[in-house]
């Protein structure tokens, strides 16, 4: 195994990294392009709804994986972030009449309506305002205490939209969310170039496009920011946090930015997901998403971007394809649906991983000296030690 | 010289106000929101009985988040770990029961004598599958990442979760009704103009008895010593002659037996049940344990209540409150967890 890596290790090694980028990102273009025809019109769609989720796995990787502040509330941004793309693309406030940068046909239509292009920016700073708000009361908190914090956030946030259907707490009778049924239907994505002008629900490779345009963003934003002072400071903090703190690093700071970036780009996926689904419904706020994108990145390695990728690409279509295909199998074997237990297969894959692969599938280094560190002198230690995480102050 | 080497007595510190305050600051929130309450109900109806049959109602559910939060207390009180899959186990706990009661053939109609040996057979296996239940979960997915970063074990603790409610999934697909055993709905007796039925005598009739056999067994007995002595410090423990590994796993057999209970009353409280009721239960039982003091027995029973007392006047006053009623404890959860982790009564946890 270790072989192969190191054979792997060395081809890569030959031709630089920005050519591997290319070479990947045309990759993508040429299955943009040709996707469809190749493939089944399911997977293109599929491959759309999984760059939505690359980016949010790509975000919860800067919490998580790169600061080390384990978030289980993932999913509160990405409802923040699809309301918004629901509010301010749709019908859903019909009293207001503000339109910009909209299509002829979309300019008639009663309430807000602004660009796409403008929308995501607008979710993205939003959700960045959100996560700092929401990650400021956790700062104080380490360890399990901290994700229960933030898993009480993910499962208040929906609640509250949810329940705004006359009013939020009570004040005012704006209808924010029409209850469970959600807003539907949103805007599509408009601009004034040729392919993204006239944009409908059976020709999805403008969407593809977008989404691979927002995935490149994110992309960037993540390496420029691994590598950055700030990326150095959160893996500091994430090894240990007094040592970092001893040395200069503003705890607050590193944190909320953690927190604000990774949220932001959580909000900035919702919204792409919220305005291709054509519809911003609570029910696709659940805790088990925030799960899903955690085990995205666990089983594709904590911290390591390739494989947080890697690992989103494979959850995703394993949910969609996979499960799916092996229905009929279980159906004849033992009479049973496979497909409604995806969660607990979610679930396997979890425990497993954490028992016998804790770093993932492709392993970031540094990550990987971590999650063994104390394993090999065990007996020496014991349960209630001090480990990695649980510095305590 | 002879000064330096002299160790200095320190002066006990001048309890000032404001720390009497600050320590006892969840008793006098809750004592005010009580005192609002009662201001309020006195100027709607000229008497307290809503906020009464909130105290009623609260105490009665109250018992089934104190039993849940047992089993969390116990467990993190001796690895410091937050089993998240305590809130399934329960769920199966309920589970078992309205299995068990469809296998003795229980219904509103039987007997007294055979209902109530029914009932207690039911309760007694629901309490040791959920107990053998905790055990395995600890055997699975804990023991094995003992020495690990604890947010390893969080992660497979939620794992564990959803493999256990995708079981319960494919148990009961769709939300099911209990037999209505103890004719829950029935007036029993009216305490100052509160109507008390027969499910709320029931839930505390049942937990009460298990509080106090718990609360014997941990403090009085060897294999509570062993317990005490392992959460205090495992590696003396181990020195002492305590089996270490035996001492968790009867703790999380404890917790277990505790779901189990609370499953039952559960299920003869709600007379619904659903795979997706533990993990609502689990969070809600989690705050309580977590406003006691976690690792604090007394508190977990206490904070239980508290909740319970929460959610009914949620409930029942707010508009949609049985939507709101989990929201506004989650609430209160990041409230306590961030300003006061140690809980009503103020002893230090590991983790504050």
């Amino acid at each position: 195994m270790s072989a192969i890596r190191n054979t792997f290790g060395r081809v890569s090694g030959l031709v630089p990294f920005w050519v591997w980028c290319l070479v990947w990102l045309l990759a993508a273009i040429a299955f943009g392009f040709i996707g469809d025809e190749v493939f089944s019109d399911e997977l293109y769609d599929a491959s759309i709804t999984t760059l939505g989720y690359v980016m949010m796995a790509l975000g919860l990787n800067i919490v998580v994986g790169f600061a080390g502040l384990l978030d289980l509330g993932y999913v509160a941004f990405y409802a923040i972030g699809a309301f918004m793309g629901g509010w301010l693309m749709s019908a859903q406030f019909s009293d207001r009449d503000i339109h910009f940068l909209v299509s002829d046909v979309t300019e008639k239509l009663p309430g807000i309506h602004l660009n796409f292009f403008l929308v995501i920016f607008l979710a993205a700073a939003v959700t960045a305002f959100w996560g700092a708000v929401l990650g400021a009361p956790t700062l104080r908190l380490r360890g399990d205490y901290l994700a229960i914090v933030t898993l009480a956030f993910g499962e208040i946030v929906p609640r509250v939209f949810e329940l705004s259907e006359s009013g939020l707490f009570g004040i005012g009778s704006t209808n924010w969310s029409n209850g469970r049924q959600g807003i539907t239907p949103v805007d599509k994505p408009f601009a004034p170039i040729p392919g993204l002008d006239e944009i409908t629900r059976l020709d999805i490779t403008p969407y593809f496009f977008i989404a691979l345009f927002m995935v490149v963003l994110v992309l960037f934003l993540n390496f420029r920011l691994r590598d950055s002072r700030l990326g150095r400071a959160w893996i500091a903090v994430r090894e240990d946090e007094v040592a970092a703190a001893a040395m200069g690093v503003n705890l607050v700071r590193v944190k909320l930015w953690a927190y604000a970036i990774g949220a932001a780009i959580g909000g900035f996926a919702g919204a792409f997901l919220g305005v291709y689904r054509n519809t911003v419904n609570v029910d696709q706020f659940e805790f088990g998403f925030s799960v899903f994108i955690l085990a995205m990145i666990i089983i594709g390695g904590m911290g390591n971007i390739g494989g947080v990728i890697a690992g989103a690409i494979t959850l995703s279509l394993f949910e969609r394809f996979a499960l799916p295909e092996l229905n009929p199998l279980t159906q004849s074997l033992i009479d049973f649906d496979i497909t409604a237990i995806s969660f607990g297969i979610f679930g396997f894959f979890l425990l497993a991983m954490m028992i016998l692969r804790p770093e993932g599938f492709i392993p970031n280094r540094r990550r990987k000296m971590e999650l063994h560190e104390g394993e090999d002198d065990e007996t020496a230690t014991g349960p209630g030690d001090e480990s990695l995480y649980a510095v305590r102050g | 010289m002879e000064a330096a080497s002299i160790p200095q007595t320190p002066t006990p510190p001048q309890r000032k106000l404001g720390d009497v305050l600050r320590d006892n600051s969840l008793w006098l929130i809750f004592g005010l929101v009580l005192v609002l309450l009662a201001i309020i109900d006195l100027k709607e109806q000229d008497n307290i009985l809503p906020l009464a049959n909130n105290i009623k109602d609260g105490l009665s559910v109250g018992t089934i988040w104190a039993l849940i939060a047992l089993g969390y207390t116990l467990v993190y009180g001796i690895i410091e770990l937050i089993n998240f899959a305590h809130g399934e186990v329960f769920m199966i706990g309920s589970f078992i029961t309205v299995s068990l009661f469809v296998t003795f053939g229980l219904t509103e109609d039987t007997a007294l004598f055979g209902l109530i040996i029914g009932m207690f057979a039911a309760l007694v296996i629901a309490m040791l599958g959920s107990g053998v239940l905790n055990v395995m979960i600890e055997r699975v997915a804990y023991r094995p990442l003992r020495g690990a970063p604890k947010l390893a074990s969080l992660i497979t603790a939620i794992g564990m979760s959803f493999i256990l409610q995708n079981v319960g999934l494919l148990w009961r697909p769709t939300p099911d009704s209990a037999p209505d055993l103890i004719k829950s709905q029935v007036e029993l007796f009216t305490l100052f103009g509160v109507d008390v039925v027969r499910s709320d005598v029931f839930a505390v009739a049942v937990t009460i008895p298990l509080l106090f056999a718990l609360l014997y067994f941990v403090g009085q007995t060897k294999y509570g010593k062993a317990m005490r002595a392992t959460a205090q410090d495992p590696d003396a423990a181990r020195l002492m002659g305590i089996d270490v590994n035996k001492t968790i796993s009867l703790t999380f057999l404890l917790g277990g037996l505790m779901a189990g209970a609370a499953g039952l009353i559960y299920a003869l409280y709600n007379l619904t049940i659903q795979f997706n009721q533990g993990f609502t239960a689990g969070l809600i039982a989690f705050t309580a344990a977590v406003m006691g003091g976690i690792g604090n027995l007394k508190g977990a029973v206490v904070g239980g209540l508290l909740i319970g007392f929460v959610q009914q006047t949620v409930e029942s006053r707010v508009d949609n409150g049985s939507a709101w009623a989990p929201a506004v404890v989650f609430a209160i959860l990041v409230l306590v967890m961030v300003f006061r982790p140690q809980g009503l009564f103020g002893e230090e946890t590991r983790e504050g």
